[in-house]
């Protein structure tokens, strides 16, 4: 079970083999994309920055793949999270989870975001037309994690 | 406008004044996000009395009134952080602690 933060790209493809790979015990790989948008809340988006704050940002997410092994048969999971100024259509955050089936791991998967959304300390400030603004939490995120 | 002086809770009454505990602690507040923005530094020292609780160190910046009262006002979604393990409002602090305020986040 690994977790990052950094500042550069990751390759899914490099990082879903490299799991296979390790593990002939891997029925199912679930994999999740978070990408930078152009648009929020009516807004133009011309570029994003990811806040966390160093010395928790792992420590949270380690916490978070350990309930997912808890909750789920998981054979292993990766997080990497990137921080620092993105653009429309970067790469955001990968989450990949490994599984003997597909059941585990497309909810353990989901459960990771859903956890990750609320629990994990990172901070979006946007660029948009009419300034920088920092990105509102929305409840529909908390609702997601509240049914797991 | 209310006024909160931050009170020692559990303090044991005692009349040896050379075996007294400090009378207050010095803990690292860390701003995060919108929080440093609004309160235009990172990070500072701050000393309340001891005992002290999370909710101490929420009471003793919101009694500077301006930003610190507005953003950290009751029912404001601010969390807290004590040496990087999320704590509650009530969780016991020590000298040296980093007591983190954290926005709602918006990671992912």
């Amino acid at each position: 079970m690994a977790v990052r933060v950094q500042e550069e790209d990751f390759d899914a493809g490099v990082e879903m083999a490299r799991l296979r790979a390790a593990d002939a015990g891997v029925g199912a790989v679930a994999t999740f994309v978070g990408v930078v948008r152009d648009l929020n809340d009516d807004a133009s988006v011309s570029s994003l920055t990811l806040e966390h704050y160093p010395g928790m940002t792992e420590k949270a997410l380690e916490a978070i793949v350990a309930q997912a092994r808890e909750r789920f048969d998981i054979r292993d999971a990766l997080v990497v999270h990137r921080v620092g100024t993105l653009k429309p259509t970067d790469q955001i955050v990968l989450v990949i989870v490994t599984s003997a089936h597909r059941g585990d791991a497309f909810d353990a998967c989901r459960f990771l975001m859903d956890y990750l959304k609320t629990r994990a300390p990172f901070w979006k400030k946007e660029q948009t037309p009419a300034g920088a603004r920092w990105v509102e939490a929305r409840a529909s995120d908390d609702d997601a994690a509240a049914r797991w | 406008m209310e006024t909160t002086i931050a009170r020692p809770t559990d303090a044991p009454f005692r009349d040896d004044a050379a075996a007294a505990p400090a009378a207050s602690i010095t803990v690292n507040v860390v701003y995060l996000a919108r929080l440093r923005d609004a309160f235009g530094r990172g990070a500072e020292a701050l000393a309340v009395p001891a005992p002290a609780r999370a909710r101490d160190v929420l009471a003793a910046l919101r009694a500077r009134g301006g930003a610190f009262a507005d953003e950290l006002a009751p029912g404001r979604a601010v969390r807290v952080a004590v040496n990087h393990s999320m704590a509650r409002d009530d969780a016991g602090l020590h000298d040296g602690d980093e007591v983190a305020l954290l926005p709602p986040v918006t990671g992912g």
